[in-house]
């Protein structure tokens, strides 16, 4: 008997392929444990240096923001860290929000369509992308003086 | 210790009535989290000086210190909830899920409490010297 090519093949490591779907599923989990640990801690730090008087602030800022000229070799190195820091928390929060957002509107049944989901999963991707741009450049204008 | 099966013994009694709490509590909390961080990131945008006195001057008002203690509070009821999750799909072994689980409700249990005590103190005593 002869073989129909067009027969349907069962999922299989040759045709597993990633898709915005899915991508989108574990971005979710991975930014939501960003921002509650890296983004939580240091939403409190600030906060408590805040509370903890100009000191306290000013040495929140030179770990976290900027040391200045005569900064030590670990501040300088800790700027860099939380530089990192602000860029992922801020990329996983609007990630998070964004997926979320699509998380409820799934939650009514609405948009599990093929094709509608798919695109609903990357524009999540691209308006997450988006808005972190756009605040990295604000904060690089108006904080960090390099445009 | 009745010899019936685990069924034999729930059947009849109806449902606990908690299924759907841990779901329900979530997207309550995602969508407090939604109005939360809007107000918190507009507000980061509009803050005209970024140096401690005029920053603890802003936290110190009733209008940003309780949306504040409402953020961290929902936040971190949220995240409980989600590392609850992750922990329970993820650490397969029943002594580290239940050590994990222990360090997840001290974590956000401590963390939140600091957060909203350093929020109040700061509203009710006033900006220290």
């Amino acid at each position: 008997m002869a073989k129909n090519p067009n027969r349907p093949l069962s999922p299989h490591l040759q045709v597993y392929r990633w898709s915005p779907q899915m991508a989108i599923s574990i971005f979710h989990r991975a930014t939501g444990f960003v921002l509650a640990t890296a983004g939580m801690m240091t939403l409190l730090w600030w906060l408590s240096a805040i509370g903890g008087g100009a000191e306290s602030y000013a040495t929140f800022q030179q770990y976290v923001v900027s040391a200045g000229a005569d900064g030590t070799v670990l501040q300088v190195a800790s700027n860099w860290f939380f530089r990192l820091v602000a860029l992922a928390v801020t990329f996983s929060f609007f990630q998070h929000l964004a997926s979320g957002l699509r998380h409820l509107v799934l939650d009514i049944g609405a948009g599990y369509e093929l094709k509608t989901n798919r695109l609903w999963a990357s524009v999540a991707f691209v308006a997450a992308i988006f808005a972190t741009a756009l605040v990295a450049l604000f904060v690089a204008s108006r904080f960090l003086g390099v445009l | 210790m009745d010899s019936r099966t685990n069924i034999g013994r729930v059947r009849g009694l109806g449902s606990a009535k908690h299924g759907g709490e841990h779901w329900l509590k979530q997207r309550l909390t995602a969508i407090g989290n939604v109005l939360l961080t809007t107000w918190f990131v507009a507000s980061l945008f509009m803050i005209p000086s970024f140096d401690q006195a005029a920053l603890a001057q802003w936290l110190a008002q009733p209008l940003v210190a309780v949306p504040m203690i409402l953020m961290i509070a929902n936040i971190f009821v949220h995240a409980r909830l989600g590392l609850q999750v992750l922990i329970e799909d993820y650490v397969h072994d029943d002594g580290l899920k239940f050590a994990a689980m222990a360090l997840l409700n001290f974590y956000v249990i401590a963390s939140a409490v600091f957060g909203i005590f350093v929020v109040a103190k700061l509203a009710f005593t006033g900006a220290p010297a």
